[in-house]
């Protein structure tokens, strides 16, 4: 099987690899996936006061191409407010990857990752947001 | 000049490289300065030539497994051998029964041919192995049943190299007169085989995973007491009418051969795949949560299937590239299933995902096998550091009680 030139940069060189204190309130963290389906993807946001993230980190049980589907995730959503990291879709990934079609869903779990995250933030900070 | 280096290659039980000794003897029967003649033309000398060829090849099959040439069939390959062995003993004495056993961990050219047989109405048993992956051969008794015609069960498993009892279990079968195959694609020319002593029925073989070509194969068939089969694939009646097809002299030439060199050079590269492997398990075994798969003494040495908990196999290939080895990973069959032999001995999914099966041959060296255990030390290293699960094991969470947000 052939890796795309941007996963296996991925894999060499991933970005932001790492814990956040999840008893942090600012904070969110998603775990998506199972042992049992060989995908298990942690992600962790850190938001400041503005609602903006300021730190991302993740880390991947998985094959290249969920490496590096979620390392990618942390790379988008830096900068970003937490509204705008719940809008990148699982396509967008895919495209900027290059994933064949039998790895699509590693990108469709990162961004079931990032939803989740955000889902915890906004829990531990009361805010009743409905997820699509 | 492009700059990419050759990986070492440690998939020998996948395939094998031809032995140049094998490749220059087949080229002497090939072209208009060789001998091409069809086998089967009685009328000339080209065939008769090609004939002679086909027989002297004939005996090295033979000599190997201790058997007479009579009893040998060629075949286009080990999955062509399980299929006129199973196919065609079923079929021939489905008067006396129509019971199957075999096992769960077979080659899937076993495996299918039992699912075609119970598609056409057999009842089919796949018992499971151990957890060691051997089988029990009290439990294979008790699955005996008085219409059962055939046993199938393979003599080195290619997906972790573990050795069955084919003696025993030739004992059990011939005691309650039920046909018996071994698939010996991954034994022939590795371990010793001797049919005139051990009760097997039918085996099969295969030429490229002994440094033969692919593309040949053949089926040894018991002439005493006799064993019947009926053909699978119709035509001019070759080889005694159990397989139609113009015998292809210089593949079966070439499978002579590699088998000729296997039975001479057997001792020897038994003894240094055996110190190969010792060297790759002496740099791996102290991994923390690192797990053999198979049992370590019942074993084939060249075939070592390892597992690295808290790891997924196919992140853990890419992060070894530059080994050519292959994965229990789901991620790396068609399926997105894992291993079904892994899981068959009764290890989890997880470590069916982490797998690395590494096998070792007769051209591999001993730096082959220094770079590798750095290789995959390095890359464990890695993967862990990147792995929520190996992060977890570590703080002490109990991951069987997680309620996992599967998608």
């Amino acid at each position: 099987m052939a890796y795309g030139k941007k996963v296996l940069d991925h894999y060499e060189n991933p970005r932001n690899v790492g814990t956040l204190d999840k008893d942090d309130k600012s904070v969110g963290t998603g775990m998506v996936g199972a042992p049992a389906c060989g995908d298990v993807m942690k992600l962790q946001i850190k938001v400041n006061d503005e609602g903006v993230i300021e730190d991302a980190k993740f880390k991947t049980y998985g094959c290249g191409s969920a490496i590096a589907s979620s390392s990618l995730l942390t790379e988008w959503v830096r900068g970003k407010t937490v509204e705008q990291a719940q809008e990148i879709k699982n396509s967008e990934i895919a495209d900027e990857l290059a994933l064949p079609p039998v790895k699509i869903h590693c990108s469709v779990l990162a961004e079931d990752a990032i939803k989740a995250a955000v889902n915890d933030y906004y829990e531990k900070n009361h805010e009743k947001e409905e997820i699509a | 000049m492009s700059d990419h280096k050759t990986p070492i290659y440690l998939d020998y039980a996948s395939t094998t490289p031809i032995d140049k000794r094998v490749v220059n003897k087949m080229l002497e029967y090939m072209s208009t300065d060789g001998i091409y003649g069809n086998p089967a033309s009685r009328s000339h000398s080209f065939g008769w030539d090609a004939d002679e060829a086909v027989s002297k090849s004939r005996k090295h099959i033979a000599d190997l497994i201790n058997a007479d040439p009579r009893e040998i069939v060629w075949t286009s390959g080990a999955t062509e051998s399980d299929n006129l062995a199973i196919k065609g003993a079923a079929h021939f004495y489905k008067k006396k029964g129509k019971h199957v056993i075999t096992v769960k961990t077979e080659h899937k050219a076993v495996l299918d041919a039992c699912r075609q047989l119970e598609r056409e109405g057999f009842e089919v048993t796949y018992m499971e192995p151990m957890s060691n992956g051997l089988i029990d051969i009290k439990k294979l008794e008790s699955e005996i049943r008085k219409d059962t015609v055939l046993i199938s069960v393979m003599h080195v498993n290619n997906e972790i190299g573990v050795i069955q009892d084919i003696e025993k279990i030739g004992e059990l079968a011939r005691s309650k007169k039920i046909i018996f195959h071994v698939d010996a694609a991954q034994s022939a020319g590795k371990i010793k085989i001797d049919l005139e002593n051990i009760k097997v029925d039918l085996m099969s073989f295969s030429a490229h995973k002994i440094y033969g070509p692919k593309g040949i194969g053949a089926l040894y068939v018991r002439r005493k007491p006799r064993v019947r089969l009926e053909a699978q694939i119709h035509g001019g009646g070759h080889e005694r009418g159990l397989r139609s097809g113009t015998l292809p002299t210089h593949q079966i030439v070439g499978m002579g051969e590699a088998f000729r060199i296997a039975k001479e050079e057997m001792d020897k590269d038994f003894k240094k795949i055996s110190q190969l492997r010792n060297r790759l398990w002496n740099g791996l075994k102290d991994v923390e949560e690192v797990y053999l798969n198979g049992d370590f003494e019942n074993r084939y040495p060249g075939i070592m299937n390892i597992s690295f908990n808290y790891i997924e196999g196919e992140s853990l290939i890419m992060a070894t590239k530059d080994i050519a080895v292959s994965s229990g990973s789901a991620c790396t069959s068609a399926s997105l299933e894992p291993s079904f032999v892994l899981r068959a001995i009764g290890r989890s999914d997880e470590l069916a995902h982490s797998s690395l099966r590494m096998s070792i041959g007769r051209f591999t060296t001993e730096e082959d096998i220094d770079i590798t255990v750095k290789t995959i030390l390095s890359a464990v290293e890695k993967l862990r550091a990147l792995s929520p699960l190996w992060e977890m094991y570590k703080d002490g969470i109990d991951m069987s009680k997680i309620e996992w947000a599967a998608h």
